[in-house]
């Protein structure tokens, strides 16, 4: 079922004059509420008046995560934090994390647009879902549990680890849909064979995986593996959380809610807009956001995009699955990673010098692990053993409780890292 | 009187340890003593050579990390219980060793030990006291 036909499927004139009614709105209410936003379009020359339609989006300056860092915590904020009702945080790039806040009609239009994902990958009232998406402070679990509600399904909110656990509620309460990530998807049909449960007869007929990048090659295996259907769902904490866009079952590109989150696909060089099946960085514009709207948010996700009408009936623009990152972020189990994170740590740690290396792999249907290797110099080598384990603990400590994931720390010997051009590769990501 | 030690962090890396000791060995540096203490993913080669600042220099030249330890050599009569009469003068007086290695060769009828005491200081007080032999520089180089 489509959650909004209306809305989904209006023709392109239509649609058009809600989204030009909506930033024309969006544009004054920044800018009367948001003293930082006032002063990035008084700088770009404009006034709220020059723009007129969704056509004028790109005299709007674009939105970046150094924004977001440099107006931390309340800055970009366009909401009085009275009206905020739920906040989140994922990781900055360095130091402070990312803070995002939600008014309690931004929670509703959360569940609403996670009930349009959820009916878009095949789900229908009184269904049941097994949401194993973190809950807390990641957007993940609370996002999709909101939508759930939304859309009338049974919820059984299980978060995410405890793999046996996971498989017992799955075979007692046969919920329909599963919410995790697709390495956890994986993980947990291993782990499924080692306790004698075969998957394929699994209760779960539809996934919806998502953040984290994740190939047509896994998804096969997924849906081989577990026997159902497996949909790709893309969203970021800075936008909303999960509930940007979501593939329906043709899997053929993620349906994009472009009423509320208007995407622009720009060459990431020039800041101009790449035409259909061409690939760019995705800017998304949050039309109807109050707490923190954002203009033009650089995601640094690679992607492509069509206009055409899917099979299903929905005119939403559709995006490919990400192909890639415009900067140096990584996503291990969810969460993102910047390489200046854990060179933050390393100069914090007395006597470390900042030559390091992360190497992300995915064994087959494991999580990915995180290696870290970092340069030994003779200020922080020691004769001893014990000295050189403590110091390996004390980075692995420092990095985990940073990153929130656990990581395996090499200590090598110096100028093992490969240098180009004077700078060191930082990332080694192995996964396909 | 104490002596020098040399460290080298080595990765586990195949061929790393013959590299460190065909480098000394190329400049003329030889080795009196060694041992390697190993971990998952490193080890470490610690050795007393004869020609300490030399081999250092070469070493880190050749982009080895290494660093130096004082130890000290100690002469232990080579026969039974001789290493137990001066690890209990040790023990006896609160001496904690790090670690320790023998010598290849010795210059009498006794075997010589390297020790790595936590409190380099207090230990050769207690070795003097006891009548229990240190070996000096000088003896390591005219080995």
């Amino acid at each position: 079922m489509i959650w909004n036909e209306e809305i989904e499927c209006i023709d392109r004139k239509g649609l058009k004059k809600v989204q030009s009614e909506r930033l024309v709105k969006l544009v004054n209410y920044i800018y009367a509420n948001c003293p930082v936003y006032k002063k990035k379009i008084d700088d770009a020359d404009i006034t709220p008046g020059d723009i007129k339609s969704i056509d004028d989006i790109k005299k709007l300056p674009f939105t970046t995560k150094i924004d977001m860092r440099d107006n931390y915590p309340y800055g970009l904020f366009s909401a009085n934090q009275k009206d905020v009702k739920e906040i989140h945080v994922s990781s900055g790039t360095t130091g402070n994390p990312t803070l995002v806040g939600y008014t309690k009609d931004d929670i509703k239009l959360w569940g609403t647009v996670i009930a349009r994902s959820l009916c878009c990958a095949g789900a229908v009232p009184g269904d049941t879902i097994q949401i194993a998406y973190g809950y807390g402070l990641f957007t993940g679990g609370l996002g999709f549990h909101y939508g759930a509600l939304e859309l009338g399904l049974r919820v059984i909110p299980t978060s995410s680890g405890q793999t046996e656990r996971q498989l017992k509620i799955m075979r007692d309460f046969s919920p329909k849909i599963l919410a995790c990530t697709p390495s956890y998807a994986l993980y947990m049909a291993d782990e499924a064979k080692t306790l004698g449960i075969d998957p394929t007869k699994s209760s779960w007929k539809i996934g919806i995986f998502g953040a984290e990048p994740w190939s047509e090659a896994m998804r096969n295996d997924i849906e081989k593996t577990w026997n159902m259907l497996a949909t790709d769902v893309y969203g970021l904490s800075e936008i909303i959380g999960p509930g940007v866009a979501q593939e329906c079952h043709h899997k053929n590109g993620l349906h994009v809610f472009s009423d509320v989150f208007f995407p622009e696909i720009i060459n990431p060089d020039t800041g101009e807009e790449v035409e259909d099946g061409q690939s760019g960085e995705l800017v998304i514009t949050t039309l109807t956001k109050q707490a923190i709207p954002l203009i033009r948010y650089r995601t640094r996700d690679v992607v492509s995009i069509t206009h055409e009408k899917c099979e299903c009936g929905r005119t939403s623009p559709r995006i490919s699955k990400i192909k890639g990152r415009t900067d140096d972020m990584i996503v291990v189990r969810g969460i993102n990673v910047f390489p200046s994170q854990i060179e933050h740590v390393l100069l914090g740690i007395d006597g470390t010098q900042p030559y390091y290396q992360i190497i992300v792999d995915r064994q087959s249907h494991k999580l990915d692990d995180v290696e870290v290797l970092v340069e030994v110099d003779e200020k922080m080598f020691s004769d001893e053993i014990s000295k050189l384990n403590q110091l390996k603990a004390k980075i692995k400590k420092e990095i985990e409780s940073v990153l929130s994931i656990g990581v395996k720390i090499t200590l090598v010997e110096p100028k093992t890292i490969t240098r180009s051009e004077g700078k060191s590769k930082r990332v080694i990501d192995k996964r396909s | 009187m104490k002596i020098t030690q040399i460290s080298i962090f080595l990765e586990n890396r195949k061929g790393r340890l013959f590299e460190a000791c065909s480098l000394l060995g190329s400049n003329g540096i030889n080795i009196r003593a060694l041992t390697i203490a190993e971990t998952e993913d490193f080890g470490v080669l610690r050795i007393v050579v004869d020609k300490t600042d030399d081999a250092v220099k070469c070493l880190r030249e050749n982009n080895f990390v290494a660093n130096i330890t004082d130890v000290v050599a100690v002469e232990v009569s080579d026969k039974p219980g001789g290493l137990a009469s001066v690890l209990k003068k040790l023990s006896e007086n609160n001496i904690n060793i790090e670690y320790m290695y023998g010598f290849m060769e010795k210059f009498s009828d006794n075997a010589l030990l390297v020790f790595r005491f936590e409190d380099v200081n207090a230990a050769q007080k207690v070795l003097t006291n006891n009548n229990i032999k240190i070996v000096t520089k000088d003896e390591i180089k005219g080995l």
